[in-house]
């Protein structure tokens, strides 16, 4: 996003596309020394959005602030509904998430520092809010909410969707278009639908039957699974696979590959070598229930750490991750770092792996050479060898998760599929659609292995191309999200939420016993938090969503939201451009990442700068103000879906609007 | 006004002074006047002058009266000493304690009734004995807690919410503090805190009565138009006579101003108070021309602001009475009952 998006004077701007909620803003456009327009233009939804750090990092832009309220409330079935419309697998989501709200979180940045009534600092590590726990408290603890998903399309509309692989991808896409009344069918080569959710992640992360629960939500919906048949031609299920030809195929079949290693004595030793991915579906399905004392896992990433942790459920007692780079450039969670080693398993960093050894075909070791990081004049990283001896690491089992690649030899070279050079698809990152129009791609297939909660993203964007493409319509014109900003004060000092700011530091996830939890893959490790946990951590979220709004007319620049403000964060000074403006704050504004709030129009002449950073959404700041001028009010957005672009009703009863009622009464 | 305690959490980036501490910790509890109030501005800025001065906050004792300004120093410096007294009787404790220990940094927070109508004798006393300290009026011309009666300060022909208009006199405090001996005379505006904090950072390095007069907006009953003392009044006749830079004592002072704009003054601590004139021919050494010239301006409807009169070399009530330079407290039985010799040598003394 541009930096100045959000800044876009002079213009008269309908916030909504639903004009009923909308705010109409008239932004004065003023010209500052610089011959520069600067004012904050507050009718752009991306500026409020990026305020909401979670929401503006989450793929999905799932409303986060507003669902930790309802946990905070108890109101846990709505909490889950928000998320099920936008991510659509919350439970699954909330014990495995890549969580990217979490390092944005603002609570992160001003837990920092952080000092007790006597001005002593706390000592504690500031840390975001747990907003992928509190995900799955709201998918634990909801009532029933079948009665809340949208209803089987009454009518059909004649148009038949494909999708190859029954992966989040896919199942995002079917479920955003099946109650429009497309014939949406899926196949997999598995016999159940879940994709990797199901293959790759371990039982002890992510129960089966949280799969089952919210898969079955949407194979519900009136979607076809053809579960146990692999595609083996894109031309032929073009044409219908021999059931009439489909309108439109999407392709989220995952980075199902994953990477091996040849090195000396891969052939040799083979029976003991194992692909990563391979092995731990192979365990998930419950062809592997075994595995020898010492093992050695291979690699970096989140599949490393499921691959140790599920070794040390079978059989595993010396188990050792072991890595080329150093451990911070990890490509796992740091929490998934954090789970293995809490189980008693070791990560060695800067080892090289040189040589799988062997007697006679029976695994006894592998060879690693030894390096450390070398950073050249441009910061280029090279491991270079120390010169110490090779290390040899016995072990009778070696797990290879060094990475995953596409894979797509089903389809046909001459089917108007454009691949580049690394094998990826050529897909626009938009619309997802391929250079063949009638095909999208998304998940891992469109752009390399990411994650689930990318996988579903690219679903939503993919249903709203496909339901263009099957309309007749220009797909490149994307609906715009909804979006509306409403007051929440309820009376002098009474808001519609509580900003009362919580001193807590970030509650931890009870965990099950380590001796019960290692003898049994099945058994999830991760207890959830109760109702009681759930509440004071929610209780930590800052409430980013409700913003500071401020109205220059109704300014008598008294000060006292200068003089309140616990972060500083208010500043009424002389114009200037941003750079400049950013060294006369009332407190340093070094976070270029975070906007200035800037208005003008005041008596003095003077401007009102606001510092988003580090803003605790408290409202002291309006609860001091005399005038009114500054007032608290609920940004919330949502992403267009498919069904947006519908003008019938929308598919889903959506709790959100009836939240943002309450609040108005 | 707020209900919430303000949240713990400040900003990780928040500046630190020599002691270590960050303007939050020179906070008192949250205020609870109304929202808006000047007197809550004049708070934040004794907040960043006692921050900027490195002052350890249990060296203070903040004395106040009764009124809305006299609550204000619960809302600031909550780790330093505090006396709430009696209805316009803040000079005559204040002085008790200056008397008792020296050694302290006397603050002094007082209203426009507090000091200009129960307290004026007390404030005339005070003022002309040169006590140490540092004396705030929060001045904003009503009685905000009895609903918005004129005060003593209120201008003749200045109007009432509800429209009254006063025909009394108003009583200038800045005229009176001249007259009567303060040895550092200043007003300011609870809405210039550029202007008010190096004014109370240099109050607090004076040795001597040090006076400022703070006009401070009632939001709740003198904030309309036909009041004197609304933001927009006074901001509309803002004369300031001069811009204060304060110098802490050994700061290398290292700016050029161009001569006959620039007066400097050396207090008795070492610090050197620059003053940059807006005024040409203002001088804030010479009292008869300041008291001269704020009756003409006065007479022109302008309010003066600023640095108006200052005596580097004061003395204090204790060099005048000679009394004992260390606190009371810290006497000894052998310097308290000195012995009938000692007793026998002070009767002779005074035969």
């Amino acid at each position: 996003m541009a930096p100045l998006s959000g800044r876009r004077p002079g213009l008269e701007t309908s916030c909504s596309k639903k004009g009923s909620e909308a705010v109409k803003t008239k932004v004065t456009g003023r010209v500052t020394h610089g011959g520069e327009l600067k004012q904050t233009d507050i009718a752009n939804p991306d500026y409020f959005h990026k305020v909401v750090d979670c929401q503006w990092a989450c793929p999905a832009h799932t409303p986060v602030p507003e669902y930790i309220r309802l946990i905070a409330a108890g109101r846990y079935s709505d909490a889950f509904m928000i998320n099920w419309q936008s991510n659509v697998f919350p439970g699954i989501l909330g014990r495995t998430c890549d969580r990217p709200c979490e390092p944005a979180c603002r609570r992160g940045r001003v837990e920092e520092g952080s000092s007790d009534a006597n001005g002593q600092s706390t000592g504690v590590k500031p840390e975001p809010v747990a907003i992928c726990r509190l995900k799955r408290v709201a998918a634990d603890l909801k009532d029933d909410i079948r009665h809340r998903l949208p209803k089987r399309a009454a009518k059909m509309n004649g148009k038949r969707v494909a999708l190859v692989g029954a992966g989040p991808a896919s199942l995002t896409v079917a479920r955003d278009l099946a109650p429009l009344g497309y014939e949406c069918v899926i196949y997999d080569a598995d016999a159940q639908a879940g994709g990797m959710i199901r293959s790759q992640i371990p039982k002890f992360r992510l129960p089966e039957s949280v799969i089952d629960e919210e898969v079955g939500y949407i194979l519900g919906l009136g979607i076809e699974f053809r579960g146990g048949q692999r595609i083996d031609s894109l031309k032929a299920l073009l044409a219908g696979n021999g059931s009439g030809a489909y309108d439109a195929v999407f392709v989220g079949s995952g980075a199902p590959r994953g990477r091996d290693l040849d090195l000396p004595g891969r052939k040799e030793a083979a029976k003991n070598i194992h692909i990563g991915i391979d092995w731990l579906s192979s365990v998930s399905f419950g062809h592997i229930d075994r595995i020898g004392k010492r093992v050695i896992v291979l690699g970096g990433g989140n599949t490393a750490m499921d691959c140790c942790r599920s070794s040390r459920r079978l059989g595993g007692e010396d188990v050792k991750v072991i890595v080329r780079s150093g451990f911070d450039e990890m490509k796992a969670s740091p929490w998934e770092k954090e789970d293995a080693m809490h189980e008693g398993i070791p990560i060695l960093n800067f080892h090289v792996p040189k040589a799988f050894i062997h007697e006679d075909g029976k695994l006894t070791g592998m060879l690693f050479e030894k390096v450390e990081a070398k950073y050249d004049d441009k910061g280029r990283r090279r491991l270079v060898p120390t010169g110490e001896p090779d290390v040899h690491l016995a072990c009778d089992d070696v797990l290879i998760a060094v990475g995953q690649e596409n894979a797509f030899p089903w389809i046909e070279r001459d089917a108007s599929v454009a691949f580049d050079d690394h094998g990826l698809p050529v897909v626009d990152k938009t619309t997802l659609q391929s250079t063949h129009p009638k095909v999208f791609f998304g998940g891992d297939s469109a752009f390399g292995p990411k994650n689930i909660i990318w996988a579903v993203a690219h679903g939503h964007e993919a249903a709203i191309s496909i339901d263009a493409l099957c309309r007749g319509a220009d797909i490149t014109k994307r609906p715009p999200p909804l979006f509306n900003l409403l007051s929440q004060k309820m009376g002098i000092h009474e808001w519609s939420y509580d900003n009362d700011v919580s001193n807590d530091a970030r509650f931890k996830v009870p965990l099950k016993d380590m001796v019960i939890a290692l003898k049994n893959i099945k058994v999830e490790v991760e207890l959830g938090f109760d109702a009681a946990q759930a509440f004071a951590e929610a209780q930590r979220c800052l409430n980013c969503d409700v913003q500071t709004v401020f109205a220059p007319k109704l300014c008598i620049e008294c000060d006292a939201c200068v003089d309140i403000c616990p972060m500083d964060c208010i500043t009424f000074t002389p114009d200037g451009d941003e750079q400049e403006l950013r060294t006369r704050l009332n407190a340093p504004s070094r976070n270029l990442t975070q906007d200035l709030y800037l208005a003008g129009g005041l008596k003095t002449g003077r401007v009102m700068v606001k510092d988003e950073d580090m803003c605790l959404h408290c409202g002291l700041c309006a609860e001091r103000c005399p005038t009114g001028a500054w007032d608290m009010q609920k940004f919330f957005l949502e992403p267009a879906q498919a069904h947006d672009c519908h003008r019938r009703a929308p598919a889903v009863a959506r709790p959100s609007r009836a939240v943002l009622g309450e609040a108005a009464d | 006004m707020t209900y919430l305690a303000k949240p713990r959490l400040h900003h990780p980036d928040l500046p630190k002074n020599k002691l270590g501490y960050t303007h939050r910790d020179y906070e008192g509890t949250v205020s609870t006047l109304c929202a808006g109030c000047g007197h809550d501005s004049i708070s934040g800025a004794i907040i960043q002058a006692f921050f900027e001065l490195d002052v350890p906050p249990h060296r203070v004792a903040k004395l106040s009266g009764i009124g809305c300004s006299s609550k204000t120093p619960t809302y600031f410096l909550g780790n330093s000493h505090g006396f709430n007294s009696v209805h316009g009787r803040m000079p005559s404790v204040l002085t008790g304690a200056n008397l008792a220990n020296r050694d302290l940094i006397y603050f002094g927070v007082s209203g426009d009734g507090d000091s200009a109508s129960i307290g004026l004798g007390q404030f005339a006393h005070l003022m002309r004995r040169g006590v140490n300290m540092v004396y705030i009026v929060e001045n904003n011309g009503v009685y905000g807690l009895t609903k918005g009666q004129f005060s003593a300060t209120a201008d003749k022909g200045s109007k009432a919410k509800r429209g009254a208009v006063n025909n009394d006199e108003p009583i200038d405090m800045v005229m009176l503090a001249l007259q009567l001996g303060a040895s550092f005379v200043a007003r300011s505006f609870s809405g210039d805190k550029e202007q008010l904090v190096p004014l109370i950072r240099a109050a607090i390095a004076h040795h001597g009565a040090a006076f400022i007069d703070v006009i401070s907006p009632c939001v709740a009953f003198n904030n309309h138009p036909g009041s004197t003392k609304s933001y927009d009044f006074v901001r509309e006749h803002n004369e300031a006579v001069n811009r204060l830079d304060f110098m802490p004592a050994k700061t290398e002072i290292t700016t050029e101003y161009a001569p006959g704009t620039l007066q400097e003054v050396v207090q008795h601590d070492g610090s050197v108070l620059r003053l940059r004139k807006l005024h040409e021919d203002y001088d804030a050494s010479d009292k008869a021309g300041a008291m001269n010239y704020l009756l003409q301006r006065q007479a022109a409807g302008e309010i003066v602001t600023g640095l108006l009169y200052l005596r580097p070399d004061a003395d204090d009530l204790h060099r005048l009475l000679n009394t004992v330079d260390v606190p009371l407290n810290q006497l000894s039985e052998k310097e308290l009952i000195p012995g009938a010799a000692a007793l026998e040598k002070f009767n002779a003394s005074l035969r």
